[in-house]
């Protein structure tokens, strides 16, 4: 993260000097970072209805039943979850609300899962394999229907905007396969390297 | 076909509430203060994201606003025109990762620019449906937590996002070319 940030930044300044917009790139600091407060108080009041419904879900035994429905698949995923944990209903109702498009009530669902990840995880500032696992699920974007990009297609006009979802459900399912596969694929290679805390794979 | 995928999207998300809503009630969960009692921490979580938002949202900014984007565009305009992908189509290809929004931006201006018949509004329309922003998740999702080394999950992040758009260029030319 540390080289990704100095990246982005040094890379901006020097390719923005070269381009003669030194001075967007300034004025983009400024308006960077009114926009990233503005993005995190706009979720507050999402997050906090959903994680107060997903509350009553939880207590009402709805996560646990929804958790044991997906439970075959995520064992096999998320192998190195202990028994203990309940972390595999949120992520059950992660993937549930992605899938059906509801991106805003799909992240309470995905943080309350890294948090409950992170409870099992041995070294705090380091990531778990889950916790890997579970971004890359959420990066590859797994979505049933694109309502946004179908909105844009019909106010162009599109007769058929339809014939886009097939396509685009394969394309994102390639994805989601993809960052799954990858996930497995890596941890392999990039072990925790904290001295003392073992690797969190048994086999 | 349209009407039922309007329908689903209009009722999901009151089904979803009504059925949790309607169990708790039947289990005598009270619901009320579990409800309050759960949106405590929407609050603290928020906040707690700041920090990581602002760093990724500036670098971000920064880079959008240098004109980088587009260089990189014109770098590789050449070689993607042999696999029959639109050049207009490129800024996408590297935006997609980044910010949300600004792929949303680009997605209606080759939209609104080509007109609903062109080869790039379709790619670009599957590029877009078939997506989230890695760079986005990234920070929200470790940020929550604190987590600080993210050891390979950027690297399978960027990788799903370059097999979604060679995918996508595939599955386009195969449908639409």
């Amino acid at each position: 993260m540390n080289y990704i940030f100095y990246f982005l930044i040094v890379i901006s300044i020097i390719i923005g000097a070269i381009n003669g917009k030194l001075q967007e790139v300034t004025n983009a600091v400024m308006e960077g970072a009114e926009l990233s407060v503005k993005v995190a108080f706009s979720l507050i009041g999402i997050m906090a209805f959903w994680l107060g419904i997903m509350k009553i879900a939880q207590k009402s035994g709805i996560i646990d039943w929804i958790a044991k429905v997906l439970k075959p698949i995520t064992k096999v995923l998320f192998n190195e979850i202990p028994p203990e944990s309940d972390a595999v209903g949120d992520i059950a109702m992660n993937f549930t609300a992605n899938a059906f498009g509801l991106s805003n009530a799909a992240t309470p669902f995905g943080l309350k899962a890294m948090e409950k990840l992170q409870e099992v995880n041995k070294d705090k500032t380091s990531a778990s394999n889950s916790m890997c696992l579970l971004l890359g699920m959420n990066t590859a974007g797994f979505q049933l229907i694109p309502t946004t990009v179908l909105a844009v297609l019909v106010g162009i006009g599109y007769k058929n905007p339809t014939e886009i979802i097939a396509p685009t459900l394969l394309v994102t399912t390639i994805a989601f396969v993809s960052a799954i596969i990858l996930s497995k694929i890596f941890q392999k290679f990039w072990k925790p390297q904290i001295e003392g805390v073992k690797d969190e794979q048994s086999d | 076909m349209n009407n039922l995928i309007n329908l689903i999207s209009l009722w999901a998300l009151p089904i979803i509430l009504l059925v949790i809503l309607t169990v708790g009630i039947f289990k005598k969960v009270p619901i009320y203060e579990e409800f309050t009692e759960g949106a405590k921490d929407g609050f603290k979580i928020a906040i707690k994201i700041i920090p990581y938002l602002v760093a990724i949202i500036v670098g971000i900014s920064m880079l959008r606003a240098s004109g980088a984007i587009e260089m990189c565009s014109n770098l590789f305009s050449g070689v993607l025109t042999k696999f029959n992908v639109p050049a207009d189509t490129l800024p996408l290809m590297i935006v997609r990762s980044l910010s949300g929004s600004a792929a949303l931006g680009v997605f209606s201006d080759i939209a609104n620019n080509l007109g609903p018949d062109s080869f790039a509004t379709k790619l670009s329309a599957i590029m877009v449906g078939s997506s989230e922003t890695t760079f986005y998740v990234l920070a929200v999702y470790f940020g929550a937590v604190g987590i600080k080394k993210l050891r390979y999950a950027i690297l399978v992040g960027i990788l799903a996002d370059i097999i979604g758009i060679i995918a996508a260029i595939w599955v386009a030319n195969l449908m639409f070319a």
